[in-house]
């Protein structure tokens, strides 16, 4: 039992692998910036759990900056996916222009926010 | 050949439909104009004046704003309120609809237009039921098209629950809200529809709009997150779902901590949690969808036993951490007002300064046939027309209505939530039964092009047009065919296809003089309801407005028009500062006390002196008589409003005490005995018996009731017929006719002879045989 779950495991593993090398290197490099936003958002709130919260806002800016350009990273991902066939007649280059827009606007409200 | 005609054909269609697109324009452009100045009764009939008591408030903040300016306002500590304590404004309001207001005031002088802030506030809510409106139109457009919009725009323009909120001078939160709730759904269907992130950060800067206006922004946040759960539970999740969702919980959580009224709330409250939760669990359906696309069903199987095994521990683990979070903080987390919506009983329990106020209780039936109107019947049959078919968007909608119609049987005062739901599907059901008639006639008669018809339902001309294109289209494509092609139709998907929708077209279709009387019948009822509603208002003088109004409106809306028409010239024009009552002679009287007796305060009393009163007359005593108040409608501090119960309630001597250690010098005390004006002090006694008591507990409601019954006449308990209240009210009463006979109980006074040992009575206003100002001046000060 736990040898076939071990090996069903591996050939997950596997078959995760190679369906994730057929991925554009562009995508690639958007999960990348994914995984940053989401690695700092960790590192903040482990901060926040050892050192404590104090300026409030400022931990809650941190963390909503890092969890906000993560988000928004993913929806680009999700429009400029080639595969994806809901978003075809959306052009790249437009959506690349929107997610500059919604980046814009969340960090004018965090730089607000920052206080 | 063929390709000429069908060429042509599409030539006439874009024609046809660039009129549509005009035509819809301009019956847009003529609701917004009907949606103004259905809402102008008020102006008309009485002046250019603020309404109701909190709409004062907002008013002397946004005088405080245009002088001030922007900064001063975020900072205003106001000390001519909840005296000794003060208030800070800048902190405690939602301050959307004051710079609201602010901008529109500043924008129309520095185009030389010279408005006064007053004129400026008293149109601010006709304008922006226009753009809600408007902004109706969109959404049901992304939901059901064209023709459902335009219907339900109209229908929202003259929903006499909306209209009782933004008649020309209610300056209140609410007036802007319904605009911005309305604009923020469209956008998120908006987002949910094409999955642009352009919508969804408008979107997200609609929620902010929200926030900062009304404090019912925790409805969209509680919606939103409700209807993404639903769209994943029915397996309808889509990238464009998470589009639509994800960065607005971000975004909108941002932006209302940026709100400082809201502040660290919109993380740290359970109102907001439902989103967070739902924000995680969309990630995980995102993710699960992700890897589901990359791996086959094997696979995808064996991933699923193990994530499962894993995640069901790391779940429970969150869960536990949450519910002990959530227990950790006393109300669970829980502002009372949000409770008294889940639990209806919990108000009336515990906290009996929400309760006693009359818009946080729950309507009564007659209150929803006032408020909706026919909409309640048609509500129904649109949602019926929401399932066929569902979309991500009609979903939606049925969920708004559901969760409205639930909000608005435990608050009178969210049946304004409701109406918009209300509307959009009236608005949907109406439209669909004219596509269906009108469809059949055309289908049936397809020479002559619905000339009447078309003509008599010119809201829903746009819709139907395309339809009937279609249908026509389809009839030649059917002729042109031979019987012998449907045997190939296997080979031909879009043949069989447009035969198919040909067949489900045609078992929709009815006959042909059941579809003309039935809509006849509509219009026939509309002409019929209009006669008899006629007769009822001819006495109210309704009917030389309504013909002028009439001929703006469509046929269908004109049966339902009436009432509103009605409702908003009559039932909620009433500005409540100006009260008028019909003599029995038919005369018309105009009571002006409350003015008066404001006017009185500020020019005859000094600057710094405090003005006790129950707190219904706060906002207007500082904004109107410029003068230091003890307690207002803003009840933030539940003890202080128990003092003035208290001291109402208490004899004289005891009262006087209250007061002098309170600094106050006059105390204004509201009596309609005389004129019948029935929400007065003595009828809110009660409620000041009940606050009062909740505090200080030698104030005791029985001792207040003889038999659990209310009563001022002989049969009143000592208790009562010596409280201030009683005294201050009925002192010389019956001087007025010499029976003491009091018009809003019904009965003789208990106790008509009496003089006041403590306080004086300063002024009453005496023009008019209503005695409403009584300030009462302590001689020993």
């Amino acid at each position: 039992m736990a040898r076939t779950t071990s090996s069903d495991a591996q050939a997950l593993f596997h078959s995760l692998r190679s369906a994730y090398t057929s991925t554009p290197t562009s995508l690639k490099i958007i999960d990348l910036y994914v995984c940053f936003a989401v690695f700092t958002a960790i590192i903040q709130v482990v901060y926040m759990a050892v050192v404590g919260s104090f300026p409030f806002n400022s931990f809650l800016s941190g963390v909503l900056s890092c969890v906000g350009t993560a988000v928004l990273a993913v929806c680009l991902r999700i429009q400029v996916n080639k595969e994806n066939k809901e978003f075809k007649d959306l052009a790249p280059e437009r959506a690349f222009a929107d997610f500059v827009l919604c980046n814009l606007v969340l960090h004018l409200v965090i730089m607000n926010f920052l206080g | 050949m063929a390709d000429g005609e069908s060429s042509r054909e599409a030539t006439a269609r874009t024609l046809r439909n660039a009129f549509g697109n005009v035509f819809s324009f301009f019956i847009l452009l003529l609701i917004g104009i009907l949606a103004f100045s259905i809402r102008l009764f008020s102006v008309i009939k009485y002046e250019s004046v603020i309404h109701e008591f909190d709409p004062y408030f907002n008013y002397r903040v946004t005088q405080f704003l245009t002088k001030n300016g922007i900064y001063d306002f975020w900072n205003w500590f106001d000390d001519r309120t909840w005296y000794p304590l003060g208030r800070v404004i800048g902190g405690t309001v939602y301050p959307g609809l004051t710079l609201t207001a602010g901008t529109l005031w500043w924008l129309l002088n520095s185009l030389n237009i010279p408005l006064s802030v007053e004129t400026v506030c008293v149109f601010t809510a006709p304008i922006f039921s226009a753009f809600a409106s408007w902004a109706t139109y969109l959404l049901t457009k992304e939901v059901k098209g064209t023709g459902a919009g335009l219907t339900a725009a109209v229908l929202l323009a003259m929903v006499p629950s909306y209209i009782s909120r933004s008649v020309a001078g209610s300056y209140d939160n609410e007036a802007v809200a319904i605009f911005a709730l309305i604009f923020t759904f469209y956008l998120y269907i908006k987002t949910l529809n094409t999955g642009s992130l352009f919508y969804a950060t408008l979107n997200a800067l609609a929620y902010f709009y929200m926030v900062c206006s009304w404090g019912g922004y925790t409805f969209i946040i509680n919606l939103i997150p409700m209807h993404v759960l639903l769209c994943i539970v029915t397996g309808r999740y889509s990238s464009r779902l998470y589009i639509a969702y994800a960065p607005l919980v971000v975004l909108g959580t941002l932006l209302a901590a940026l709100v400082p009224v809201v502040g660290f709330n919109a993380v740290m409250t359970s109102e907001h949690f439902a989103s967070f939760l739902v924000f995680i669990i969309i990630h995980v359906v995102a993710l699960v969808y992700h890897v589901k696309g990359n791996l086959s069903p094997r696979m995808f199987k064996v991933a699923v036993t193990l994530v499962v095994s894993v995640g069901l521990v790391v779940c429970c683990a969150m869960i536990a951490v949450l519910i002990a979070l959530v227990a950790s903080s006393p109300t669970k987390g829980w502002s009372g007002r949000s409770l008294s919506l889940l639990d209806p009983t919990y108000a009336s329990k515990y906290i009996p300064i929400i309760a006693s106020v009359s818009e946080h209780q729950p309507p009564t039936w007659p209150s929803y046939f006032m408020d909706i109107n026919v909409l309640a019947f048609l509500v129904p049959a649109g949602i019926i027309a929401c399932f066929l078919p569902l979309s991500d968007a009609s979903s939606f909608v049925v969920l708004y209505i559901v969760t409205a119609v639930y909000f608005s049987g435990v608050m009178v005062r969210l049946m304004l939530v409701f109406a918009p739901a209300a509307c959009i599907m009236s608005g949907i059901a109406l439209s669909e039964a004219f596509n269906v008639l009108t469809r059949s006639i055309k289908f049936q008669l397809p020479g002559s092009s619905g000339i009447s018809q078309s003509g008599d339902t010119s809201m829903n001309t746009e819709g139907e047009q395309n339809d009937i294109a279609k249908t026509e289209k389809m009839d030649e494509t059917a002729k042109e065919r031979p019987s012998k092609k449907n045997k190939r139709k296997e080979k031909e998907p879009v043949v069989k296809a447009s035969i198919r929708s040909r067949i489900e077209r045609r078992l929709l279709v009815l006959p042909l003089e059941a579809s003309v009387i039935a809509i006849i019948l509509l219009v026939l009822l509309g002409a019929f309801y209009v006669k008899v509603a006629c007769k009822v208002d001819a006495a109210l003088n309704v009917h030389a407005l309504l013909t002028s109004t009439l001929e703006k409106s469509s046929r269908v809306g004109r049966w339902k028009l009436v009432h509103c028409v009605w409702a908003a010239a009559e039932a909620y024009s009433a500005p409540s500062i100006v009260l008028t009552t019909y003599s029995r002679e038919g005369g018309l009287h105009v009571f002006d006390d409350f003015r008066e007796a404001y006017a009185w305060l500020s020019h005859n009393t000094e600057v710094d002196d405090k003005v006790a009163s129950w707190w219904d007359y706060g906002y207007q005593t500082t904004a109107m008589a410029n003068r230091t108040v003890i307690v207002d409608n803003n009840t933030w501090n539940n003890t202080h409003i128990a003092t003035v119960g208290t001291a109402m309630s208490s004899p004289e001597k005891a009262a006087w005490e209250i007061f002098n250690s309170l600094d106050v010098k006059y105390v204004l005390v509201v009596f309609g005995g005389l004129v019948g004006y029935p929400s007065d002090d003595i009828n809110k006694f009660l409620w000041m018996v009940r606050i009062g008591g909740g505090v200080f507990p030698h104030i005791k409601e029985p001792d207040y009731l003889r038999d659990g019954q209310y009563r001022i006449d002989s049969q009143a308990t000592p208790t009562m017929l010596n409280c201030l209240m009683y005294k201050l009210s009925y002192y010389r009463f019956v001087e007025t006719d010499g029976k003491a006979f009091d018009r809003v109980r019904q009965t003789e006074i208990g106790k008509k002879y009496f003089k006041l040992t403590h306080f004086e009575e300063k002024a009453s206003s005496t023009s008019s045989p209503k005695r409403s100002g009584t300030g009462k001046r302590n001689p020993w000060h």
